[in-house]
């Protein structure tokens, strides 16, 4: 267990480390940073010792260590916009965003979970057909229109949702529904082909035999086994939804990070693109580097 | 009956992946109607402005607001209703669909290219240059699509090229991971080896005995990524980030017409039918595609 944890967390590392270079390669594609990382109006006086500062006469491998040193200190330059540090922003709209997922998160289990699981018992039957359905559809339609159908009908025709912002519980409903059903459709279909493996197995037959009943069957045995493949890609999914805020905080203009960030990118606040960036790359790789330690928690038999 | 008749010779086989794939590409249970839905696609890429019933960026004013023609108001004139500035909402996706046009088949072509090359680089050769590619692959995963996108277009003038080249680097991995597998196990049958023993360079054994195997993977592979790539595509216009006008994309209309939400359902609901149709339509012919010719892969 110790050897898979340091090994996890030292690809983890890399990962990270090898992003940060990536996201300091492309700051640079534009030939002149200083252009990026400070207002258009910036004095001359500011121009050079920022120059100075980012060490932009020196050779590319040390800036980025200068980069780096500076990230890895929290320090990602001030953001030009709201005119406090830039990482101190990411982080202050980071728990709206981290809200949004959980509820994206919890409404697309509420709604794979129970299909996935029907539409294996009931194999072939209409559950399993709107199962299908759904999961087709959900593949096809961006996010943002999802958002734009439900402000539409909730919020435009039925009046009966906030069609924008943020508040009480209600604000967060059709946002979280957007953001959570792409990833029903994937999560419907590992539950159901798990499901389908596990009432295969001699168990499932063993206690039907000596007259268990079902539905104890069904969830209490078959469902907790067919959770692991689930387990294993909830992380990517969780991680998918940091990405998929981008789009949709900017649809309901939910105050979280990814509409600070692209309202930077559009107000060109670099600073702040760079640290919402990474910030949000660290939280991907950490959140899967979870989910491969938390199958030993759930799988006894991969315990090593 | 006197003689059982000599087995009747075996046909050739076919050797090449290509004349694989259309020996084995039938047309019983073909989905026609989202084939029906791809064709008419490209045919509106192709005939652009030669086939709207208006032209797709003609200002007229007095013509704002038109609701489609089955709604109190509307006119078969414009048959889907016209956005804020009297614009043909038909005509414009239209138009949009040359931009997703364009944008699937170079960002597929680059992609596929890339990703296939360095996928059998990684597979054949293995040790360090695989471990390379791999970990490469793996940092790239690390930053999430949109994210890497976001920076890429705070640094880049944000437009057709930016989408592509975005999309190009967001999606290689997925063809590097799959095709290396793939190649993996290739790598280790015979005929690879005979042709390794007969002095076959390496390139000759990549295109002569690599790349007709995994052919129809790639079919497959290509197929389903067109809907991810409508979408990527629509994602970043929406956010302003994609397409500019003058030019119209799909994401670009759904942009446009979010703010008269209230006003005009059809402006947010026609463009994204257009998306979802399409979409829809190259998922179902990828899964076609991939149960005839590929039946390992059904979890793609």
């Amino acid at each position: 267990m110790k050897v898979v944890f340091a090994k996890g967390l030292l690809n983890a590392l890399i990962s990270i480390l090898g992003a940060s270079l990536i996201i300091f390669i492309i700051s640079r594609l534009s030939g002149d940073p200083v252009s990026l990382m400070l207002p258009m109006d910036a004095p001359q006086s500011a121009i050079r010792a920022l120059r100075e500062e980012l060490g932009l006469d020196r050779p590319m491998w040390e800036q980025y260590l200068i980069f780096l040193w500076k990230a890895v200190q929290g320090d990602f330059g001030q953001s030009y916009r709201w005119q406090v540090p830039a990482l101190t922003l990411v982080f202050e709209r980071l728990p709206a965003t981290i809200a949004l997922a959980s509820a994206a998160f919890a409404f697309s289990l509420m709604l794979a979970i129970p299909l996935g699981v029907l539409s294996a018992v009931h194999r072939g039957s209409w559950i399993d057909q709107i199962g299908r359905v759904i999961a087709m559809l959900g593949q096809a339609v961006p996010s943002f229109w999802v958002g734009l159908i439900l402000i539409l009908v909730f919020a435009v025709e039925l009046r009966w949702l906030p069609a924008f912002g943020a508040g009480g519980v209600q604000h967060v409903i059709l946002p979280a529904i957007a953001l959570g059903w792409y990833p029903v459709a994937a999560q419907t279909r590992i539950i159901r082909s798990g499901m389908l493996e596990v009432l295969e197995s001699d168990y499932i037959r063993m206690g039907r035999a000596v007259g268990t009943p079902e539905r104890l069957l069904i969830w209490k045995y078959a469902f907790r086994n067919a959770l692991l493949p689930l387990v294993t890609i909830m992380g990517v999914y969780f991680a998918s939804m940091l990405s998929g805020a981008f789009v949709v905080e900017t649809v309901f203009a939910w105050p979280g990070l990814g509409r600070t960030v692209v309202e930077a990118v559009f107000s060109r606040d670099f600073p702040v693109v760079q640290a919402g960036v990474l910030i949000t790359t660290i939280l991907f790789v950490l959140s899967n580097f979870l989910v491969d330690l938390s199958y030993g928690l759930i799988d006894p038999r991969i315990r090593l | 009956m006197s003689v059982t008749s000599a087995p009747a010779p075996v046909p050739a086989v076919a050797t090449s992946g290509v004349s694989r794939f259309t020996s084995r590409l039938r047309l019983k249970g073909a989905p026609w109607v989202p084939l029906f839905i791809l064709a008419m696609v490209l045919v509106a890429a192709i005939g652009g402005e030669t086939l709207t019933p208006h032209d797709p960026n003609g200002l007229n004013l007095g013509a704002a607001f038109k609701p489609p023609f089955w709604q109190a108001g509307g006119t078969s004139e414009y048959l889907l209703g016209t956005d804020n500035l009297g614009r043909d909402v038909l005509s414009r996706i239209i138009a949009g669909a040359r931009v997703s046009a364009i944008v699937s088949l170079y960002a597929i072509v680059f992609s596929g290219a890339i990703g296939t090359m360095l996928g059998i680089i990684a597979g054949y050769f293995g040790g360090i240059i695989d471990t390379i590619i791999v970990r490469i692959a793996e940092i790239k995963m690390a930053i999430p699509g949109l994210a890497l996108a976001l920076i890429f277009s705070a640094t880049m003038d944000p437009g057709l090229s930016t989408v592509i080249i975005v999309i190009v680097l967001t999606y290689w991995t997925w063809y590097a991971r799959i095709i290396r597998s793939e190649v993996l196990s290739l790598r280790e049958r015979d005929y690879v080896a005979f042709a390794k023993v007969a002095g076959c360079g390496s390139l000759t054994i990549f295109f002569r005995h690599l790349l007709p195997n995994i052919f129809n993977t790639l079919v497959v592979l290509m197929t389903l990524q067109v809907g991810q790539v409508i979408l990527f595509e629509a994602s970043l216009s929406f956010l302003g980030l994609g397409i500019q006008a003058p030019d119209t994309s799909w994401g670009l209309m759904l942009a446009d017409a979010r703010q008269y939400i209230t006003y005009a359902w059809w402006g947010i609901t026609m463009p994204g039918i257009a998306i979802m149709l399409t979409c829809l339509s190259s998922n179902l012919t990828g899964d076609w595609l991939r149960d005839l010719l590929d039946p390992k892969r059904r979890q793609l």
